[in-house]
């Protein structure tokens, strides 16, 4: 029995022991060590080779730690800034609304001044829409300080992608690519007779379908009406908006649409395109790396969504693709702008582009990609992105519209019902918040 | 003395309430609270809102159709996955030839990850690589063909179905565990008495598995109810939300819409259903078993 206490005691003793030592805060060494936290998987070992080089050059060590998938990245950082225990580089993935909270609560820290120095030599190394998705302006409707609060690694836009032998074997010339929504849809009915399938994408995954239909939103109806239905000023009822939800009732009915395009992930969308398996895919500039890793004889090329009218630009969503920040909370906040100062330098990002086949962030990098990469990364002229347009649509709202859009595509409802039951629900929202 | 063993008592028992507290007790107290709040997850200030959450969930119409959908999948699984589960235990007991290779096969499907049936069954039941269209293509039934997991009609009881496959292991392993202990005299006074194979199911199995049907009943219902990863890899509560269920909204209000407080209500809300159904089917037993 004794024997038993003494051995229960001592258990009791290592629990304790493990417990308290949580509490105890890192010892600190004499060097210092940068702490990156991201959930970019392809560009880990592209990272870990620029932490050497870092190491090498200034003795200061940068450990980036990978947390995959992204849901769980993304939750983790959450946890983190609520237990004061963010690294001190981490990168944000949601809305703006999400990063103006991390922003409001102190865990970022402003770029403005460091962007700023020696007549804001570090600001011009980057496109200005990439920055533009790190940046508050005056007056901004999250109440945040004007300024920069955010690095952009690397850029990407999200466009068309069309497969040069299916267009071939569909008797179309491969290197031209449709240019009207009329000339897609009839591309659409040549694909349904030849048994293909068409577009695909991960329209299961609901932010992509947001995205096309903000694309065609912004063809249709210019950026100020947009951004006045954001606002609350323009119902989603209104005519325009139900041609932007026609425009996939037409998708579906042409034929264009891959069968199954609703429940589709992104991944399954890009391993029937690596394989030839689908006409059109929808998708960011990262797939070029995606696509040489599942097939690199795939011939594409990319394309901006075709117009369905001349009255206002067609535009994209681009811009930073990933960003990184600096925690506001962190001992080591110079060293770590030091280190995204010299991250963000033209050959640190012509390798990243390289390693990676990512577009980046660094103007002077941009002449060194490969040709499809180039075409995604001329795109940017007419990118935009929700991040820049100063103002966020709801979630709920989001949800109902892409939901909706899939229920037209299975045509379980019409345009004009989708736009109803979206205009309903953000009209309870903007009641909620008033 | 006493005092002295009192404590030491009292300090053994520490670490597993520190424990229980820390992990169970304590979050649970945190969900609750954040019912009542409009919190991001991210800001440290949280606004105290009162019944508003728990009020909006009543008028939810996606939160009580997914509750619906998780009910729809739940009854399945009840009759057709449990039916499926005694049928096979009921066999496997009897003398039959190989009856531990038909047990271990029963039970793969429970080991395997969510993950992996559902991203496998997703394959089979893809509309233009299936496997599923292909057979039914070559046996000449290509009318009854279709994009299984995109078609509001049988996304969901597809869906449904794979659940059933791979949760029926389970019911098949208590049954068979609690046909096991059944005596054989039972079975035998049965057939002495002129009883034939049906009336001995009748009068001694069906009677004395009651308290067996009656747990893996309760942990059908509890484990259906909450189903998710399966779903989250099959069509992400897709098409529309043909096939959302009550933890896909949880997620979706916390991580799509920063909604943590909303979600904390949903979570609670979901929780009591569940505490009452469990309660119901008790009672319900409870007077059957009498």
């Amino acid at each position: 029995m004794l024997k038993f206490k003494s051995f229960y005691s001592a258990l009791l003793f290592v629990f304790i022991l493990i417990i308290f030592s949580g509490c105890v805060s890192r010892q600190e060494s004499g060097k210092s060590v940068i702490t990156v936290w991201h959930w970019m998987t392809d560009r880990e070992p592209a990272f870990k080779e620029l932490s050497k080089r870092y190491e090498a050059k200034t003795g200061v060590k940068v450990s980036f730690e990978l947390y995959v998938p992204s849901d769980a990245y993304s939750q983790k950082v959450r946890a983190a800034a609520q237990g004061a225990n963010l690294p001190d580089i981490f990168g944000i993935l949601g809305e703006k609304r999400d990063f103006s909270s991390f922003i409001k609560a102190g865990f970022i820290l402003e770029l403005t001044p460091y962007m700023d120095e020696d007549n804001a030599k570090w600001k011009n190394y980057f496109f200005a829409k990439a920055l533009a998705v790190n940046e508050f302006n005056e007056g901004n409707s999250y109440d945040i300080k004007p300024g920069i609060y955010g690095v952009p690694i690397d850029i990407m836009t999200i466009q068309m992608v069309y497969n040069k032998a299916l267009f071939k074997q569909l008797g179309l010339n491969p290197n031209r690519p449709p240019q009207t929504f009329a000339e897609l849809l009839d591309i659409g009915k040549k694909i349904k007779a030849a048994n293909l399938q068409g577009l695909v994408s991960g329209w299961g995954e609901i932010w992509m379908i947001d995205c096309l239909a903000n694309n065609y939103a912004f063809n249709i109806m210019g950026k100020d009406k947009v951004i006045a239905t954001i606002k609350g000023e323009v119902p989603y009822t209104d005519p325009d908006w139900i041609k932007v939800l026609s425009l996939f009732k037409d998708m579906q009915e042409s034929g264009l649409l891959a069968s199954g395009l609703v429940t589709m992930v992104n991944k399954t969308a890009e391993q029937l395109f690596a394989n030839e398996r689908a006409v059109f895919a929808f998708n960011g500039s990262w797939c070029v790396n995606v696509y040489k890793e599942m097939n690199p004889k795939l011939e594409y090329d990319a394309f901006l969504p075709p117009k369905v009218t001349d009255k206002y630009p067609m535009a994209i969503w681009g811009g930073a693709g990933s960003s990184f920040m600096v925690s506001g909370r962190s001992k080591n906040k110079e060293e770590a702008v030091k280190f995204l100062r010299w991250l963000t330098e033209a050959p640190q990002q012509a390798y990243l582009a390289e390693a990676t086949n990512n577009l980046p962030a660094n103007k002077e990098s941009i002449n060194k990609i490969p040709q499809v990469l180039a075409n995604f990364a001329r795109a940017m002229d007419s990118a935009t992105h929700p991040r820049v347009w100063g103002v966020s649509e709801f979630s709920p709202v989001i949800e109902a519209l892409d939901k909706g859009i899939q229920s037209i595509i299975i045509g379980e409802k019409t345009p004009e019902e989708v736009a109803g039951e979206v205009q309903r629900i953000k009209e309870r929202e903007l009641k909620k918040r008033r | 003395m006493k005092i002295k063993s009192a404590l030491e008592n009292y300090i053994f028992v520490l670490p597993a309430v520190l424990i229980f507290s820390i992990f169970y007790i304590i979050p649970f107290f945190s969900v609750l609270q954040l019912g009542f709040y409009d919190w991001d997850g991210i800001l440290p200030t949280k606004i105290f809102i009162g019944l508003s959450n728990f009020k909006e969930i009543f008028s939810d119409r996606i939160w009580w159709q997914s509750l619906w959908q998780s009910g729809y999948i739940t009854l399945i699984a009840l009759t057709f996955q449990n039916a499926l589960a005694f049928l096979l235990a009921w066999a496997c007991d009897r003398e039959i030839r190989m009856k531990n290779f038909y047990r271990v096969i029963f039970f793969i499907p429970p080991v395997l990850s969510e993950v992996v049936v559902g991203l496998v069954w997703q394959w089979i039941l893809n509309g233009n690589y299936g496997i599923l269209n292909h057979w039914l293509t070559h046996f000449g039934f290509a009318n009854l063909t279709r994009n299984w997991l995109s078609d509001p009609n049988t996304a969901l009881t597809m869906v449904a179905i794979v659940h059933c496959w791979k949760g029926f292991g389970w019911g098949f392993l208590l049954f068979l565990a609690g046909l096991q202990t059944i005596p054989r005299e039972l079975y035998e006074a049965a057939h002495v008495d002129g009883a034939n194979a049906w009336q001995s199911f009748k009068s001694v199995t069906i009677p004395m598995m009651i308290s067996v049907v009656v747990l893996v009943a309760i942990l059908t219902i509890l484990g259906t109810m909450q189903v998710f990863v399966l779903i989250y890899t099959m069509t992400g509560g897709g098409p529309g939300y043909h096939t959302e269920v009550p933890v896909l909204r949880i997620l979706a209000s916390m991580r799509g819409s920063s909604r943590f407080g909303y979600a904390c209500a949903q979570g609670i809300t979901f929780g009591v259903i569940l505490c009452m159904i469990s309660f119901v089917q008790l009672i319900v037993s409870r007077k059957a078993k009498n």
